[in-house]
This record gives structure tokens, C-alpha cells and sequence, in this order.
């Protein structure tokens, strides 16, 4: 890792330095009105060798799935293959426009109705829009479907949405976005949802429930075993399910979300189908849903008509949640990925993922209480507070001076102290070894020198970063 | 956990403290430590009427923000402005220069209603 | 079985080690009627495979780069330095996720503070966050700010007729969920802002409008502050690199795509939601933000700040639901605008301008065609004033726009948008963008066709 120092490309800048090579101007000059002019705008100046530089060290300053184990529970950070990057630069999909028209667009069309109509079957749903741009776009859709769907039967009451308290925070986030109101569920002492507290819920929501946000395996990484009664009770009560698919990568090819009574999902294609998180996005949220929801789903969506390929925005549509048609760039990538994997290939994916999660988990757990105790999935969640004084803050920021990156630290809320484990299927055995090792080192010098943990991290370009100080003052722009 | 004996209590760790006809407004040192150390905070404006139980404004830290409940139903007759430029006040001293706000009550026995010292010691120890 | 390491041995030994006989026992607590369905997904591809399929259909989209391209509209064929891909294609920048771990992200964590700097000059702002999905959502996230900062008290929003027809439709699904009532007005910016009234939160204005019309966007700030609403500008960033900034006009939020700064047009995604605002307002802002820090051995560092405001904290009382940004097409923008620079945006701003200046003037001579929208004026404006444009302007056509469109596109010139794509009923109405992309030969081709077509 670059441990120096790195100007910011304002403190690289001298005027006259230039890194753009323009053609000169071949038309004549227009002047522009004095009114409109604009004077300086205040942009760096830098020659391109430097700024090659500039951004080639910066790089080196992060940690990445590509330099190593990036264990970070719910993210699902798995390989992204190189042959996806490839496939997506193609100058076919680069400089096509959106608005070409649908005759000059047959490639790009084709390849979204496929990658629906496969994303739809790792689910058993009948209909999906690839739309949504992230997850918690997609939760938005999801929600939205699920309140026009009631207001199209003349329900207008149903307003309120039963989140379990484990849920991520985009889950009642989405709720209130979408104009619905979010009433949180308690967990039981097995990890999954109470079952009498739902039930007192129903009874209490009564004719205002629009329904059930529900995240299984959920995030404990714990597969809920009444997932079909819980379905079952919510559709008693008029309700909906949503499916929040961000642990996909535990079911594919496993389980379809669709047959326990799921009635729209949305899954994260920057998590299951490993195209990369770009430092935090672009991602991409599809977003599937029942025979009876379908119309509902935002648009356009992509369709087939005899040969040809078309867009047709479905009948009742929510409407459209952001211009064009999503992220298709992230969309390639996860087609040549499914392409490449198929339904066997899939179902491989995700039995090794919740097989290494499994195995790194009976490695540490010695060491690391894992509070729920039932089987896990493709994650576990464990406790860092090894010791009098040593919590998980310090067990994460230890864990980067034996290079690795942390697990998710401190979610989900239910669990003190919480250290969320997903290795994903792409990591090797001695990978998860290594890991392990690791962690139990930590484990020891937890004990007998936890100073080394307080002080962490010390191999990095800067240590811990006084975070209070950044909110009560921010700076936000650079000023000179 | 310090508790200020003459104050009443929420069980949302808001405290209320009869000051001439006014009530001062802070939360509770048990919850300035729970949510560690404030950078921000956000109250009603002066003259805002405000009624009990009803939202009065936020208190973040990097980790957390706390919405802040009316102790009492009244009128803001004061803001502390003090806490803009030094949030840390409601930590280091929250029954003190880390006051929130100030509220002239409309029913001043509202204030019996709420949890004595002891009985909100009880309350916030089985957290 | 691709892009795994696990080996028979290696799975018999874990599977030893967690003391169970079979992966399938690690999935008893899933039901067992409904385990291992049958997908029904076609076999899988080499990679050799894969990509033969891909490029093949690839090669069924018609690419910029092969016609001579006046097509915009919301999506931009503007330049790209060839170090842009090189530089935020590392692995390292690719494959890194958010930056919740600063002391190792230290490379993306710079890189947004510096695009967020860039970006607050470009835009006027005193502030800039580290993205939305695209300009559409960035407007709506945009509204909805405006909304919460006047505290719920005031209802009503005042959205000129000249925003991007999608870019409306996604204000009102944003809305929907809110006590908000979107006014639609056929006015420019400075008349939008004339109707605002107590109950206004906000007025929104294009900087340019959909049919490339600039409107007066201090004078809609005045009128806007006059009424105690504020001013949500959404502009195009190219443009701020020749023209005044909207923040420096007035404007208390600005939202833009970033598309053009960096970013290839890629069918529509991904793009770059811009969002920024003045100092008053950043506690409101939605979307990551990162902040300069420092260690306790003093040295700088960048971290993500006011976080509580987000969903991860404040749940279903945030300001917004977004969890992800547009990392890396953020990244893109950045090395864009630290590559073009000073010099280099407004270079590319001006062939922008000059080019498409030059181009209005060669179709305006072509018989039967005229440079201006409907009215021949900017609709609604009460006198009726010059029609300004930057890259973008409308052509009014002697026969329908979309047959000249499927004509010229055939032979290679894709002359525009034909509004009625958007407005039927506005059929003889085309939609033509000039970048630096086009040169003096294709625009002259543009008029040739235009006017051989329409004989």
C-alpha cells in the first residue's frame, strides 16, 4: 500500500500546465453574450504525467477484491471477472444513446429481455425491470408496486409496512419514501422473526397493512424457517411480501424466493452477480415480481415481439424511477457473467458460498461467540468485544495491520458488537485460513497486549481519522 | 451514570428543570454518553409551540441521532445558541451549559407526570 | 465451474471440519418441496463463448463513433481522454467497495473530495455530494430538499415545462409519496418564478431547457427569494464550463448528469446524478459526503462525514433511502475534469457553442426549415425574446421529423430528436446537439442530407 502522502490535484496544479488535446477549432467563433459569460471557473491545471500519477498512487492507497479477502457481511464481495469488464467496453455498447431508436437498438434490447427473463427465473418470478440503479433503488420500486397494487383494488389504507428489526436500514428508509409508514418487528432467540409479535402485529395493523419487508437469510445470515407461514399469514391478512434479495448469493439455484410466497424482490446485481462496486457503485437493482404485480413494475421495461426487440412500459406502471432504462453498463456485465455460470453453475456458487462461510465460521467461532447458534448461510454474524476494554472498532482496525479488511462492523443493530462475516464462494481454502489465523491471532494479543489493538491501524497512510472533529466542522471543498 | 436530583425525567432521557416560569430542556447525562460525542444540534425556533411528546428537535453524533421529545407542552422562549459552535457542551455538562432549549409551559403540572429521579434511575439502569 | 478455487479435496476437508456429510445438509432449514428447482437457464458459455455472443450482438447497435452523430437529449457523445478509462479501470479503484474503512480507502476517499471540489466550482455550489444515479434522480432527491428544508410547511413546487420530459416523470414518482403538489407551467425560468407564492418551497428551471432555450435564471432567482422559496437549477455541466454558473446566478440547489464529464453514453446507464447546494443547506443534503480529517500524528485524511444524516442511522427518518453512489462513474468525472482542466473544459465548452452556432446557421439557409421551437419564440414568454442555445437547438422541419430521422439515420447521419418522441402532436420539430465530437464536414453533411431529404 502507498503509506505517503498525496497532494490533492489543486496542490499539483501551476497556470499554463495542460493535459487536454483538443482539435482546433474548425468553425467560426461565436461570441458569447457578456450577460452569460462566465470568468474563471476554477479547475486544476495539470499536465498528464502528473495527474497519471496522481490518480495511479491514489489507487495504491486502497484495498480492494483484487489485492485481497474483502470479508464484508451483506456485500457479497465476490470476483469480478475481467471477462465482464471486457464485455462491457464494447464499442457496440459504449457509444450507443438511448434514444437511437428501437430499429438501430436490437442489441441492447436483446440482451436486457434476456437478462430479465434469466433474472426472472433464478427467482420464479414472472415479470422484472432492470430499472432500478442500486439496491435501495430497487427496495423504492419494490415498495411502490406493492402501495399501487392496493390503491388499484380502491385500498387506500393500507399504509404501513412490518419491517423485522434486523432489517438494513434502506428497508424502512424505502417505507418512508414511498410514502408508507414502517413499523419494526422484534426478532426471537433463534434469529428469525418472532412469530407471536407478527401475529400481534396483523392484528393490531389490521385493515392498514400494505405488508412485509422480509430479508431471508436475513441479516444474521440466518434462513428464516418460517418463511412460508410468515408469507402465508401476511397474504391472510391482505398484506404483500417484498423480498429484500441483497444474501442472494446463499439461494440461487437453492431456492426460489417466488415459491414460499414472495411477491416482489429486488436483488442487487453488484452482489450476486458480481459486477464490481466501483469504490460505491454503479450497482444495479432488478427488480421482479408476481403475474399480479407485473403491471405495476416501473419502466420501460424490454420485450419481445415475434423477432424484434421493443420497449414497452408495463400497463399499470409505477412510472419511471430515473431516466433511460438503467444501468445497462452493469447490466452486460451481469448477463456474460449468468452466461458463463448457468443454472448448474449457479446452484455451485451458492453452495460454496454458504460451504466457506460455514467452514471459516467453525474456525473461529472458538474464539468469536456467534450469539445465534442455529446453522448459517453464505454469512455469520460474531462478537469483537474480546476483552475488558477491547471492542470490535479495535479488532477491525488490528485486522488491517494483518492485512485484511474488516468484516461489516457494528450492523446489524440487534447483535453488541457485531462482526458480519461473508467470505463469498470465490475465496479459497488457504484464503479462509489465512483469514482465520488472523483472526485468532488478534484473538490472543486481545488478552495479552491489547494495546497493539487500541493503536491500530499503524501500516496504512493515515491512522484513525478524528471523525467528530470532520462532522462538528466540515470541510467539504477544497479552498486555497 | 450522574443523575440531576432536581430534575424529571422521559423515558427518552429527556429532563425538564423548573426555572422560574420557565422549564430548561437537556437530555440526561446517560444518554449524552450513549450517544458519545455530538457534533450537531438541531432545535425548534423560538416561539415554536410545541406539545408533550411531540418532536423538538435532533441530537447527532458520528454514530447516531436522537430525536428529542417535549418533555412538556409550552412555548420555546429560548434556544442555546452556544451549542452551535461547541456541540461538545452537551456532553461535558448536559444538566448544565449544555442545556437544549427553554419552554414556558403551558400546564405546569405536566412536570408531576413525569419520572422522578429514582424511578427514572431504575429505568434507564435496566437498558 | 468458473471463477472458483474449491477443489473435491478442499470441500471434503471443510465440510470435515464444520462435522456435517454434505453441502446439502447445510441447506435442510430451506423447505424441502421448493429445493433445487430447476432454472431452466440455457448451458453455460466459455468465456471465448460468451464474448463471440456478446460482440455479436453488440454489432446490432448502431454506435456513435460510426455515423456522424446529432443526437442528445439527455445522453451526450462528448470526448473522452483516453487516460479517463485507463486510470479508473485499476483493479484497485474497479474492485474497491464504499469507503467505510477510511484508513484503507484512502485513494477513493481523495478522489471524491477532489470531484466533489471540482464539481462545487463547476456548478457555483458551496457544496457538492459524492452522487446519485443520474441527473433525474439527482433533481427529485434535489425537490425533496427543498421540501424538508422548509420544514414540511409549504407544499407546492413550480416546475417550468422546459425540464427533460423523463426528468419530470421521475419528480413525480419522487413526489408521489409526499404532501407535494408539482405545478407544471409553460413559462422559462424568470416567468416559473414569477408565480411563486407562500405556499412555494421551490421553484425548478432547466440551465438549458429540453428544447436547448437558456433561460434567466438570476431573475428566477430574485423572484424565487422574493417568495421565500428557493431555486432548484438542473444544468448541464458542459455548459458551466463557458456559461455562468448556476450557483454563481443564484440558485440555492443545482442538479446535473455528469454523463458528459467523462462517462460513455452506454445506452442510457450508468450515469452521474451531480448534486449541490449552498453551505445553509448541507445538513439537509441527501447522498455520501466526505470531509477532510486528521490523524492524531496530525497527517490528512478524508472521511465520510454527517452520516447521521443517512439511512444507515436514521432509517426510516433519513433524508433519503440511498445507500449506493455512482463510485466509479464519479471517479470517471473526476479525472475528466482534472484532465480537461481549466483550459480544456471551456476549450470543449466553446466547440460545443462555435460548432453548434455554426450548425443552426447552415440549416437555417436549407428551404423550409427554421432554427427555433414552435412558437418561433421560448413558449409562453410574454414578448417574445431571442433564443439562446448552447449545444443543443430546436429545427423546425417542412416534412415530419421522424421520417427525415429514419431516412438520414439509414445513411449514416442521426440529425436529432424528433420532439413528437416526447410530445405528440410536436411532429415537425427536431431536436439537433452539436459537441466537439462532430466536425465542420459532418455538419455541412447534416445540412446536405437535411435538405435532399426533405425535396
Amino acid at each position: 500500500m502507498n503509506l505517503k502522502e498525496e497532494p490533492l490535484v489543486f496542490e499539483l496544479s501551476s497556470p499554463g500546465r495542460e493535459c487536454a488535446s483538443l482539435p482546433e477549432p474548425d468553425v467560426p467563433a461565436v461570441p458569447v453574450p457578456a450577460d452569460l459569460a462566465r470568468g474563471r471557473i476554477g479547475l486544476p491545471e495539470v499536465d498528464e504525467l502528473s495527474l497519471v500519477r496522481h490518480f495511479t498512487r491514489l489507487s495504491q492507497k486502497n484495498y480492494s477484491v483484487d489485492t485481497q479477502l474483502y470479508p464484508l457481511g451483506s456485500c457479497t464481495m465476490k470476483y469480478n471477472p475481467k471477462v465482464c469488464e471486457q464485455a462491457a467496453s464494447l464499442p457496440g455498447w459504449r457509444d450507443a444513446h438511448p434514444l437511437a431508436g428501437e430499429e438501430f437498438s436490437q442489441g441492447a434490447l436483446e440482451l436486457i429481455w434476456r437478462l430479465q427473463a434469466y433474472l426472472c427465473a433464478v427467482g420464479g418470478f414472472a415479470a422484472g425491470s432492470l430499472q432500478p440503479a442500486a439496491g435501495a433503488h430497487g427496495e423504492l420500486s419494490g415498495v411502490l408496486v406493492i402501495r399501487a397494487w392496493h390503491r388499484s383494488r380502491g385500498d387506500e389504507a393500507r399504509r404501513v409496512i412490518l419491517v423485522p428489526d434486523s432489517a438494513h436500514g434502506t428497508n424502512p428508509a424505502s417505507c418512508t419514501m414511498a410514502g408508507l409508514r414502517a413499523r419494526t418487528i422484534p426478532s426471537d432467540a433463534e434469529g428469525g422473526v418472532d412469530m407471536d409479535a407478527l401475529a400481534a402485529a396483523l392484528a393490531e395493523t389490521g385493515a392498514e397493512l400494505a405488508g412485509l419487508m422480509i430479508t431471508n437469510p436475513n441479516t444474521l445470515g440466518l434462513f428464516d424457517r418460517n418463511i412460508e407461514e410468515i408469507c402465508r399469514l401476511v397474504h391472510a391478512a391482505g398484506g404483500l411480501v417484498y423480498g429484500d434479495g441483497a444474501n442472494m448469493n446463499a439461494l440461487a439455484g437453492i431456492l426460489r424466493p417466488a415459491d414460499v410466497g414472495i411477491d416482489v424482490m429486488h436483488y442487487n446485481l453488484h452482489k450476486t452477480f458480481s459486477t464490481p462496486h466501483g469504490g460505491g457503485g454503479p450497482g444495479a437493482g432488478f427488480v421482479g415480481a408476481t403475474a399480479a404485480l407485473a403491471p405495476f413494475l416501473p419502466g420501460p421495461v424490454a420485450a419481445k415481439e415475434g423477432e424484434r426487440f421493443r420497449l414497452s412500459t408495463p400497463e399499470s406502471s409505477i412510472g419511471r424511477l430515473k431516466s433511460f432504462y438503467g444501468n445497462f453498463g452493469v447490466m452486460v456485465r451481469a448477463y456474460v457473467y449468468l452466461r458463463m455460470l448457468g443454472g448448474e453453475g449457479l446452484r455451485r456458487m451458492s453452495e460454496t458460498a454458504v460451504l466457506n462461510a460455514n467452514y471459516l465460521r467453525s474456525l473461529v467461532e472458538g474464539a468469536y461467540p456467534v450469539k445465534y447458534k442455529r446453522r448459517c448461510m453464505h454469512e455469520f454474524v460474531a462478537q469483537g468485544n474480546l476483552a475488558e476494554g477491547v471492542h470490535t472498532l479495535d479488532v477491525a482496525k488490528r485486522l488491517i495491520d494483518l492485512g485484511f479488511h474488516p468484516p461489516t462492523i457494528y450492523f446489524p443493530l440487534i447483535v453488541p458488537e457485531a462482526l458480519m462475516v461473508e467470505p463469498t464462494e470465490t475465496e479459497s481454502k488457504e484464503t479462509l485460513d489465512e483469514f482465520a489465523r488472523a483472526l485468532l491471532e488478534i484473538a490472543d494479543e486481545a488478552k495479552t497486549n491489547p494495546g497493539l489493538l487500541r493503536a491500530a491501524p499503524v501500516t496504512t497512510p493515515v491512522g484513525r481519522l478524528d471523525e467528530v472533529a470532520a462532522a462538528r466542522n466540515p470541510v467539504l471543498c477544497f479552498r486555497d | 451514570m450522574k443523575i440531576d436530583q432536581s430534575c424529571r425525567y422521559r423515558p427518552s432521557h429527556e429532563y425538564a428543570r423548573k426555572d422560574g416560569p420557565d422549564f430548561v430542556v437537556g437530555i440526561s447525562d446517560h444518554a449524552q454518553e450513549s450517544l458519545g460525542d455530538i457534533v450537531f444540534v438541531e432545535m425548534a425556533e423560538l416561539g415554536k409551540e410545541v406539545a408533550q411528546g411531540e418532536a423538538l428537535g435532533v441530537v447527532e453524533s458520528v454514530k447516531a441521532a436522537s430525536d428529542i421529545y417535549a418533555p412538556v407542552s409550552g412555548t420555546v422562549s429560548a434556544v442555546n445558541g452556544a451549542l452551535q459552535g461547541d456541540p461538545a457542551l452537551v456532553n461535558k455538562d448536559p444538566y448544565g451549559a449544555g442545556w437544549l432549549v427553554r419552554i414556558t409551559p403551558s400546564d405546569p403540572s405536566q412536570w408531576d407526570g413525569l419520572l422522578d429521579p429514582a424511578a427514572y434511575e431504575k429505568d434507564a439502569g435496566k437498558e | 465451474m468458473p471463477f472458483l478455487a474449491a477443489t473435491e479435496s478442499d470441500r471434503e476437508a471443510m465440510l470435515a471440519r464444520i462435522g456435517v456429510g454434505s453441502v446439502g445438509e447445510l441447506f435442510s432449514d430451506v423447505p424441502e418441496a421448493a429445493r433445487y428447482p430447476e432454472l431452466g437457464l440455457p448451458p453455460p458459455l466459455s468465456e471465448l463463448e460468451v464474448l463471440r455472443e456478446v460482440e455479436a450482438m453488440a454489432a446490432r447497435n448502431l454506435a456513435a463513433s460510426r455515423s456522424a452523430w446529432f443526437l442528445g437529449a439527455g445522453a451526450y457523445y462528448h470526448f473522452i481522454p483516453a487516460l479517463v478509462p485507463a486510470l479508473a479501470s485499476r483493479g484497485e479503484f474497479l474492485t474497491a467497495y464504499t469507503p467505510y474503512q477510511p484508513e484503507v480507502s484512502q485513494g477513493t476517499l481523495q478522489a471524491i473530495f477532489e470531484y466533489q471540489s471540482m464539481a462545487a466550482r463547476l456548478l457555483g455550489t458551496d457544496v457538492v455530494n459524492a452522487s446519485h444515479y443520474d441527473g433525474a434522480t439527482a433533481l427529485a432527491e434535489g425537490l425533496l430538499m427543498a421540501h424538508a428544508a422548509a420544514g414540511g410547511q409549504r407544499r407546492r413546487a413550480v416546475v417550468c415545462a422546459g425540464v427533460h420530459p423523463e426528468y419530470k416523470a421521475v419528480l413525480s414518482s419522487y413526489a408521489a409519496a409526499f404532501p407535494i403538489r408539482l405545478d407544471e407551467v409553460d413559462l422559462p425560468p424568470e416567468g416559473a418564478a414569477a408565480l411563486a407564492d407562500p405556499d412555494t418551497f421551490c421553484v425548478v428551471a432547466p440551465y438549458p431547457g429540453f428544447d436547448g432555450a437558456i433561460g434567466d435564471i438570476a431573475a428566477a432567482a430574485r423572484s424565487a427569494h422574493a417568495a421565500g422559496a428557493l431555486l432548484l437549477v438542473q444544468a448541464d455541466p458542459i455548459m458551466c464550463g463557458l456559461l455562468k454558473s448556476p450557483g454563481e446566478l443564484g440558485a440555492d440547489i443545482v442538479a446535473a448528469e455528469g454523463q458528459s464529464l467523462g462517462n460513455p453514453m452506454s445506452f442510457g446507464g450508468p450515469f452521474l446524478g451531480m448534486l449541490g447546494s449552498t453551505a445553509a443547506l448541507v445538513r439537509k443534503m441527501p447522498g455520501r459526503l466526505v470531509g477532510q480529517a486528521g490523524d492524531s500524528s496530525g497527517r490528512r485524511g478524508f472521511v465520510l462525514t454527517l452520516t447521521a444524516r443517512e439511512q444507515h442511522i436514521r432509517r426510516e427518518k433519513a433524508v433519503s433511502n440511498i445507500c449506493s453512489n455512482q463510485g466509479l462513474s464519479m471517479l470517471q468525472a473526476c479525472i475528466y475534469l482534472a484532465a480537461m482542466g481549466e483550459t480544456g473544459l471551456r476549450k470543449v465548452a466553446e466547440l460545443c457553442w462555435n460548432k453548434a452556432h455554426f450548425a443552426a446557421s447552415l440549416v437555417a439557409a436549407v428551404p423550409g426549415f427554421a432554427v427555433g421551437p414552435g412558437a418561433g419564440a421560448v413558449p409562453g414568454a410574454s414578448s417574445p425574446r431571442p433564443y439562446r442555445f448552447f449545444k443543443e437547438f430546436v429545427v423546425r422541419t417542412p416534412v415530419p421529423a421522424e421520417e427525415l430521422s429514419a431516412k438520414l439515420s439509414r445513411r449514416g447521419v442521426v440529425p436529432g430528436l424528433p420532439l413528437s418522441r416526447y410530445y405528440p402532436g410536436r411532429d415537425h420539430e427536431l431536436l439537433v446537439c452539436v459537441t466537439e465530437m462532430c466536425t465542420r464536414e459532418q455538419i455541412e453533411l447534416l445540412a446536405r442530407s437535411l435538405e435532399e431529404a426533405s425535396a
